[in-house]
């Protein structure tokens, strides 16, 4: 019984089938993640693909799909990152896209949700914070570094704030990683959690009157989920573009 | 099914009822597939599925900025149309003002001059008229002044059984009649 509830059990990697080859110490193997991720890739381009195979003026169902999110995240990226922030538009919008499926996955029943290991999660936000870093010194050069230091201020100020500036800076990509890691994990135990205390109530005699509660509260947390699935990926393409915004115009 | 039996047979080797998602030894295997499957991703999207989006939002900004172009060509040309119509209008209008304007003076005008002809025409003949009413009246005081003659010859033979002078007479008539009366 406590094996069946136990609400950790999801989040862990199964193997599938051998080790394909061993890099140093790493063994690389196939993975219900690494599907996932697969599949997820299939599934955007197909959809992306098909979308525009008609190129049609008065846009279909699939392309209008297509056009609504290149539009939203396009608009987002603007808003954000400015105009000449378009040019990361190909990587907020795989960004988006890529952990806006996985996020959707991890709700179907059984499934298995990608974005819930810290790994995942922060690997993008250095990848972003490496654009961020990398294209910036490439652009402005050690101007970059103005970053840093808000112009007009007093040099005094300067010996305050340029640490709370570079600790923020750092904490970026801590904070980029950790919540949508910690949003998807939770909401993913708090689902089985109560979903088991449906099932524990039901074997527990008389108790199982009261097991309605808990299910409509995981009901009510489903709905929720679906709405922090869809938040977090908008967050994170917001939050990359705000950074991004950094390396175009580091002044402040 | 046999991913308990995965699950399981992992455990012991790997984690001591460690958390998943802060497992090391999974991190390497996940990120080369994170960057396989996310780099392939990121080719697809920049460089096939987001060009083609792309194209299509550009053809169709273009299409609907050359429509609007062309209606507002469309709506210009009404427009001059509309005033050219306009412009004929008030030149057709001010034309036949002019034409009944000159038409009503040539009227007046002919009118006018029948009228003044007819005047004259009238002058003249009240004139030749006022000279015949002149003439007989004239001719009449002559014959009043022969009869007066005749009166007084015949009133003087009978009262003095004498008979006048003719002479003598007239000359009488002519002191007593006032000039202005004889004219």
């Amino acid at each position: 019984m406590a094996e069946k509830i136990d609400p950790i059990h999801q989040f862990q990697l199964v193997k599938i089938g051998q080790p394909l080859f061993h890099i140093g110490g790493t063994e690389v193997v196939l993975t219900q993640s690494s599907l996932y991720m697969i599949g997820a890739v299939a599934l955007i381009t197909i959809v992306m693909l098909m979308g525009t195979a008609g190129r049609s003026l008065v846009p279909g169902r699939l392309q209008s799909l297509v056009e609504v999110m290149y539009e939203f995240v396009a608009s987002t990226v603007r808003s954000s990152a400015g105009h000449d922030g378009m040019k990361f538009f190909p990587l907020v919008f795989s960004l988006f896209m890529f952990v806006l499926v996985l996020n959707l996955a991890g709700m179907m029943p059984y499934g298995f949700t990608v974005t819930s290991h810290i790994i995942i999660t922060a690997a993008l936000a250095v990848l972003v914070i490496l654009t961020v870093i990398i294209y910036g010194f490439m652009k402005h050069g050690l101007r970059f570094l103005g970053l840093f230091a808000p112009s007009g201020m007093h040099p005094v100020m300067l010996v305050i704030l340029v640490p709370i500036e570079v600790i923020s800076f750092i904490s970026r990509p801590i904070s980029l990683s950790v919540r949508l890691f910690a949003n998807m994990l939770a909401g993913h135990i708090a689902l089985k959690i109560f979903a088991g205390f449906v099932v524990t109530l039901l074997g527990a005699g008389l108790w199982g009157i009261i097991s309605p509660l808990p299910l409509a509260l995981a009901v009510a947390l489903t709905a929720l989920e679906f709405l922090v699935a869809v938040l977090q990926a908008y967050v994170f393409a917001t939050l990359t573009s705000i950074y991004l915004h950094d390396a175009l115009h580091p002044g402040h | 099914m046999a991913q308990t039996t995965t699950a399981s047979t992992e455990h012991p080797a790997e984690a001591h009822g460690n958390f998943p998602p802060f497992d090391s030894h999974s991190f390497g295997n996940q990120l080369l597939w994170l960057a396989l499957a996310f780099g392939a991703l990121y080719v697809l999207m920049s460089k096939v599925a987001l060009p083609r989006v792309a194209a299509i939002l550009e053809e169709r900004h273009n299409r609907v900025a050359d429509d609007l172009a062309q209606a507002a060509k469309l709506k210009s040309e009404t427009d001059a149309a509309i005033e050219a119509y306009e412009k004929a209008l008030a030149d057709a209008k001010a034309k036949a003002q002019a034409i009944a304007g000159e038409t009503r003076d040539k009227l007046a005008a002919e009118t006018d001059a029948r009228r003044r002809a007819l005047e004259a025409d009238l002058h003249v003949k009240l004139a030749e008229a006022e000279r015949q009413i002149v003439d007989g009246k004239t001719k009449a005081m002559g014959n009043v002044r022969g009869i007066a003659v005749d009166t007084a010859l015949a009133i003087v033979e009978r009262l003095v059984g004498k008979t006048p002078s003719a002479d003598e007479v007239d000359a009488a008539v002519g002191r007593a009649l006032p000039a202005s009366q004889v004219q």
